[in-house]
């Protein structure tokens, strides 16, 4: 896609709302991304309606920001928290059934590949915790064992945030929510884990807590999914309404998180390290 | 093989290349639609009696005439995938039966609601419980509220022509939607006839993303910001109102499909005999079973007629009221316990106390000619009696 198919014809300029007008002129889509550019481009809308202190709109604005290729990616989803911010992004987003997004990016990458073999169009998928872990887990091992060229972002809140705060395979053991009144029995299921040894080229797990990082992990697993294999972000984002903490410890609980059993950790294939540095030194030339 | 094939108007393709004799079976039927269909890409999962067409369909990919085929992890991972595919402005192609129907359910209203003009054969079998592999077409009944468009296929060259002329009617722009086309396994799928095929070197001209009625999902149509859904959880008119006038949308854009159809399958109904006052009205295998009995009564001096039911979404309402009208007696037989095409005639005739909602067989039974007929004698007695009181006449 050209990049002046954002650009607005000189008689429309005016009219455009502000936030527009922002896009255009400061935002990712001219190459001028990054995370630390945020704040001077609308990524994410401001009106989307997320809790207060919600860490899934942060984590979606943070990963957003830093897509490599944003006038050329497009992003899928499944209903929950995720939907609010994401539809209403600056980016192409689609959308469907519970559960099912890695198989309708496999279908939708694979058509984008042969309709522009000579273009690079990053799918992306970005969903909570239960649509990787739980309803989801068949359709994302099974993209994963086939090298599907797709990441996967799961927005970890350790919670079902939409439908009102139920137990998630990925909520902690012990915790009390609605549908575990007894504390959850189970451990937090080690998508992690499984990522490594299930095909994926590149894995990360960060909390939101690390924005300049996060923008880093994020563009790397786009980057080698496009030509290495399929990759993996586990991206803690804490949930202030069912999690019953303070809006304003948001951050503060993903620091804590951090600190006990969210720590940085990544996991990257000899090959995918190859094409990284590949790419970078072909940047390099180029300037 | 593909690349020796030539694209053609659909028009020439369905109408006027000649066609020639071959004898096989209705999953090879199903090949043989796909390889004139110039489908980019398939995507599959085994479920008897669905597996066979899909194997035929891997060994076109195989011989290059799609570019990409793959087996997915399960049929809601399919019909998911498909979705995908879809949305990124291909042609794409796949086909289930009985329980994988049941198990991909959730998607087929997303298509619908995507406007994507997708081709899925379904090869109708029994679901669980107890399970059964064998014969039968209850699964239409759960679909017939998704929006998509379905065909009913009688025999092996319906079901040729309704793959291939569905891409035609699913990709109009007036239309774009799914479209079902069903036959009911075993009866159609395993078994031989011989059908009428244009040349194998002549395809479909490729589908043109273009002339969708909602961008592609390529990032290559400005605005580059759309969002694929309507409001979710927006509590306000506004969203209400934006989520009802697109299910209408959706409905009217099926209602557009009828005369694409009359166009492309000759009508939504066939009829034989249609004066007659004892009429059978019929869809898939029923229709054949019907014709048999019609004989039949015909040699012990009782004319009957034929109507048979192609289009089953959109449904043919008013070609069968018309077709009806002085009829007496309407007989519906069908391969299922729950009588769904009986429900749709009577709902859309008058006086429809004419109609006899059966025989239905299920279960993997055949349907006997005599079944039929002696269905309808018996009704005939009854109703000699009924008739009586001129209340119940006419």
């Amino acid at each position: 896609m050209s990049n002046k198919i954002l650009t607005p014809v000189k008689e429309f300029e005016e009219l455009l709302p502000q936030e527009y007008k922002d896009l255009v002129n400061n935002g990712p889509h001219n190459g001028k991304g990054g995370v630390k550019k945020l704040g001077t481009f609308k990524e994410v809308t401001e009106a989307h309606p997320h809790c207060a202190g919600c860490g899934v709109a942060l984590g979606i604005r943070l990963s957003l920001a830093a897509l490599p290729a944003p006038e050329d990616t497009l992003v899928v989803g499944t209903p929950g928290c995720s939907f609010f911010a994401l539809s209403q992004s600056a980016i192409n987003y689609s959308n469907t059934a519970f559960g099912n997004q890695n198989a309708v990016a496999s279908g939708l990458k694979r058509m984008l590949k042969l309709r522009y073999p000579d273009k690079h169009k990053d799918v992306v998928v970005m969903v909570g915790d239960g649509g990787v872990a739980d309803i989801g887990l068949d359709y994302t091992l099974h993209s994963w064992f086939r090298g599907e060229n797709i990441t996967t972002v799961m927005l970890d809140n350790e919670v079902y945030g939409n439908t009102g705060g139920q137990e998630s395979g990925m909520s902690l053991k012990g915790k009390v929510l609605n549908m575990a009144p007894k504390g959850k029995e189970f451990n937090k299921i080690p998508v992690f884990e499984i990522a490594k040894t299930s095909g994926c080229a590149y894995a990360a797990k960060i909390t939101i807590a690390n924005p300049v990082k996060l923008g880093k992990v994020i563009e790397k697993a786009v980057l080698i999914a496009r030509e290495v294999g399929p990759t993996y972000v586990q991206l803690y984002t804490p949930c202030p309404t069912n999690l019953k903490f303070a809006p304003e410890k948001t951050i503060q609980a993903a620091k804590d998180a951090e600190k006990t059993y969210y720590s940085f950790e990544e996991f990257i294939t000899k090959e995918a390290e190859e094409y990284l540095s590949k790419e970078a030194k072909k940047q390099e030339t180029k300037q | 093989m593909s690349n020796q094939q030539k694209s053609v108007d659909a028009g020439h393709l369905f109408f006027e290349a000649e066609r020639q004799k071959s004898f096989i079976t209705g999953s090879e039927a199903v090949a043989e639609a796909i390889k004139r269909a110039n489908v980019d890409m398939a995507i599959a999962y085994p479920i008897t009696p669905q597996s066979e067409s899909m194997h035929l369909i891997g060994d076109l990919y195989a011989r290059g005439y799609l570019k990409d085929y793959y087996r997915a992890e399960n049929e809601f991972a399919v019909m998911a995938s498909i979705h995908g595919a879809a949305l990124g402005g291909g042609r794409v192609f796949t086909a289930t039966s009985g329980p994988g129907t049941l198990r991909a359910m959730e998607m087929f209203p997303v298509w619908a609601g995507s406007r994507q003009p997708i081709v899925c054969a379904f090869m109708c079998r029994g679901v669980a419980l107890p399970p059964s592999i064998q014969p039968e077409n209850i699964e239409m009944s759960f679909l017939l509220d998704t929006g998509m468009l379905m065909f009913h296929a009688e025999n092996a060259q319906d079901y040729f022509d309704m793959i291939l002329k569905g891409y035609a009617i699913a990709e109009q722009p007036d239309v774009h939607l799914p479209v079902g086309v069903f036959a009911d396994g075993f009866f159609v799928t395993h078994t031989r006839e011989i059908v009428m095929l244009p040349p194998e070197e002549l395809k479909l001209q490729e589908y043109d993303p273009k002339a969708c009625p909602v961008p592609v999902f390529d990032m290559e149509s400005p605005p580059a910001r759309i969002t694929r859904d309507p409001l979710l959880n927006k509590s306000n008119f506004i969203s209400y109102a934006a989520n009802a006038s697109w299910h209408q949308e959706i409905l009217a854009a099926a209602e557009r499909a009828r005369k694409h159809i009359k166009h492309y399958l000759g009508g939504l109904i066939e009829t034989e005999n249609k004066d007659a006052e004892i009429l059978i009205v019929a869809s898939g295998t029923a229709v054949s079973q019907s014709r048999e009995a019609i004989k039949a009564l015909r040699e012990e001096g009782i004319d009957a007629g034929l109507v048979k039911v192609k289009s089953i979404r959109p449904f043919p309402e008013a070609e069968i009221r018309e077709v009806t009208k002085d009829a007496s007696l309407i007989l519906v037989p069908e391969f299922n316990a729950g009588g769904w095409l009986a429900r749709e005639v009577k709902a859309s005739i008058d006086n429809n106390s004419r109609v006899v909602a059966g025989p239905r067989v299920f279960g993997g039974m055949t349907m006997p000619k005599d079944l039929i007929v002696s269905e309808l004698k018996s009704a005939l007695q009854s109703r000699s009696h009924v008739n009586a009181s001129p209340q119940m006449s006419k």
